[in-house]
């Protein structure tokens, strides 16, 4: 048969069209209605952090008194913990940051979005941008009970505004690789190697609760290259008062570009996921 | 069928087909289990379409023939491995921006978030479409409205029925009014209920906005009613294609059956009712007489005759209209139902590795 013709398509769709930073301000909207919408989820994200900043404040309170400990500096060990803390509970949450996009593909929420022209670098900006904003939530909380409890922050709030901003990049840090795994695997499972395999390691391969200084070479030399042990050294400079203001701008810069290059990870990864289909 | 290959050009007509896919092939490289060498999967292999612009056009196939594959490579997600699909003008590889802009697609599976409520679905559709804020409140009101589902509107869609839910899939597609609607079996799992409504509401799309609607089904009955066109897929290739009415017609008409009243044999009638012209395949069993016809409205009328003539009473008199699955079994060589028998035992066997 041959092609028919037929008067023109009188529907034209609208030509305006939402921009790329927009439409991530819309997706990460949604994401904190559907966050806020399971009151287990705000709960248990708020209430980890303390139990890590009693456990850890409790079990290793005397290391303070080694010889040698953080450089010999006069702080009580709650002080030295808390940017830790911080910084394990942004990272602990940002890991799950995927989950999104696995309910997301499994249902046909992802390929309606990647059928429109929602983009992907918004899609993925939205879900580190949430995961950023929760864990800035959670380190104020945290740096407020720290206060609570007796700890002193000499850097003020200066400090604390330096402290959120390495929150939010080690936030994004693992969203991206979070998202990235999601879209590669499709399984929630992948994920919880995410966060049990790579997070926990992570966070024992730093200075958050212990000197690395005080522990076998290899630690401290392995921390050196933590994107986690960046954050926590930018953190608890800030805190401490920016005694050594070029290792916080080091640092800063270091998760910063580690933020970019996995972000590209991630963007790439959405090709991959198309491919599957 | 010979689609015209030649009209592929890069050229934007508005006359032009709404949908033009030609020599369509994607094929997968499935994994090799332990113990297999890896394979390769043809999902689709040479399928050609075309719609016309505010047409419905009926994909109409069993579970694996390649209809969803064919939805998601129009929909720009899935790269073809070889051919070219034009939808309102663009091609779908190299323009996929200017696709996305003019389609609305339905997935199989739901496409609206459980955990936001009815209306925040269709908000965020329309503004990531590009609506403005207040354009996309409005929208959403006119759809919840239209769909009757406005009750549920500021309730989590976790908490809508199955009917509703898909009600609201096919809603999110239509937000900002697309000029081609891809919908991928937009019944399949619904209750007959809301499955009558479902059709109700697609009869109305097409009939209304001028939209070029492509629907997947396995149902006969679904394509027959709200296809203009229906193309039969069957692994891979597209059959046959054609309004349903011509499909039918080219099986040589209409199925005749007189039952012949007390006293009289089919046997005797037979020799009478082969003397009618354009009365076909006459056959006699018991006091039932069957037969086809081109043209059953003209022919019945003329065997009637002849048989009173002959002095043959005749009890009752029937016409019957071949359906679509008669259609799929001539094509294909069995039934539709037995294809999705033989395609869910193989999906149960090899695992869905290929979703098609």
């Amino acid at each position: 048969m041959s092609a028919p013709t037929i008067a023109p398509v009188t529907t034209g769709g609208p030509h305006r069209r939402t921009s790329a930073p927009a439409q991530a301000v819309l997706l990460t909207a949604r994401q904190a209605r559907q966050g806020v919408r399971i009151p287990v989820f705000m709960v248990m994200n708020l209430l980890q952090p303390m139990i890590w900043l009693l456990l850890f404040g409790q079990l290793f309170r005397s290391v303070i008194e080694i010889p040698g400990f953080a450089g010999g500096a006069d702080v009580s060990y709650l002080e030295y913990l808390t940017p830790g803390v911080v910084m394990m509970t942004a990272m602990g949450g940002a890991a799950w940051a995927g989950t999104t996009f696995v309910q997301d593909m499994e249902r046909g929420v992802m390929d309606r979005f990647l059928a429109s022209p929602t983009s992907r670098g918004a899609l993925l900006s939205a879900t580190m941008a949430w995961y950023a904003l929760l864990g800035c939530a959670q380190a104020l909380v945290v740096v407020g009970v720290a206060w609570l409890g007796g700890a002193r922050f000499p850097g003020g709030w200066a400090g604390v505004v330096v402290l959120l901003l390495a929150v939010a990049l080690l936030s994004c840090l693992f969203a991206a690789l979070s998202g990235a795994v999601a879209l590669l695997t499709r399984q929630q499972e992948a994920l919880i190697g995410v966060s049990q395999l790579l997070t926990i390691p992570l966070m024992f391969l730093s200075s958050a609760v212990m000197d690395p200084a005080l522990a076998p070479g290899w630690i401290a030399a392995v921390a050196r290259y933590n994107p986690f042990d960046w954050a926590v050294v930018v953190a608890r400079d800030a805190l401490q008062g920016f005694v050594d203001p070029g290792a916080v701008w080091l640092h800063l810069g270091l998760l910063a570009a580690a933020v970019v290059v996995m972000g590209a990870l991630a963007s790439s990864a959405f090709r991959a996921y198309r491919r599957a289909l | 069928m010979s689609t015209p290959k030649s009209t592929l050009n890069s050229s934007t007509d508005l006359s032009a087909p709404a949908i033009e896919v030609a020599g369509l092939t994607k094929t997968y490289g499935a994994r090799g289990g332990p113990g297999r060498a890896a394979r390769t999967v043809r999902a689709l292999d040479g399928l050609d379409l075309v719609a016309a612009p505010g047409s419905v056009l009926g994909l109409l196939g069993p579970n694996g023939a390649g209809k969803s594959t064919t939805v998601k490579i129009l929909a720009t997600l899935s790269a073809p491995t070889q051919g070219v699909a034009r939808v309102a003008g663009h091609d779908v590889v190299r323009d996929p921006a200017a696709v996305r802009r003019a389609i609305g697609y339905v997935a199989q599976r739901p496409v609206t978030d459980p955990m936001g409520t009815g209306r925040e679905n269709l908000v965020l559709a329309g503004r990531l479409h590009g609506l403005g804020a207040r354009d996309a409140r409005s929208r959403a009101d006119e759809l919840l409205e239209r769909f009757g589902v406005a009750h549920a509107a500021d309730r989590l869609v976790k908490t809508w029925s199955g009917g509703m839910a898909r009600k609201l899939d096919v809603a999110v597609g239509l937000v900002h009014r697309p000029q081609v609607l891809f919908l991928d079996e937009p019944t399949t799992g619904l209750d007959p209920e809301a499955r009558a409504a479902m059709w109700a509401e697609i009869e109305r799309m097409a009939a209304g906005d001028g939209m070029t609607i492509l629907l997947t089904t396995h149902y006969l009955d679904e394509a027959d009613r709200l296809a203009d066109r229906v193309v039969i897929v069957d692994a891979g290739r597209d059959v046959v294609a054609g309004t349903p009415d011509a499909l039918k017609d080219e099986l040589r008409g209409d199925g005749v059956t007189v039952e012949l009243a007390d006293g009289a044999t089919a046997t005797d009638a037979v020799p009478v009712a082969r003397r009618v012209p354009g009365v076909v395949d006459v056959t006699a069993d018991g006091r039932t007489l069957r037969a086809r016809a081109d043209a059953g409205a003209t022919a019945l009328p003329a065997l009637l005759a002849a048989l009173d003539a002959a002095g043959i009473g005749v009890r009752a008199a029937g016409l019957s209209r071949p359906t679509l699955d008669d259609v799929y079994l001539r094509h294909t060589g069995r039934s539709l139902a037995e294809a999705h028998r033989a395609a869910s035992a193989a999906a149960g066997t090899e695992g869905a590795e290929v979703a098609a």
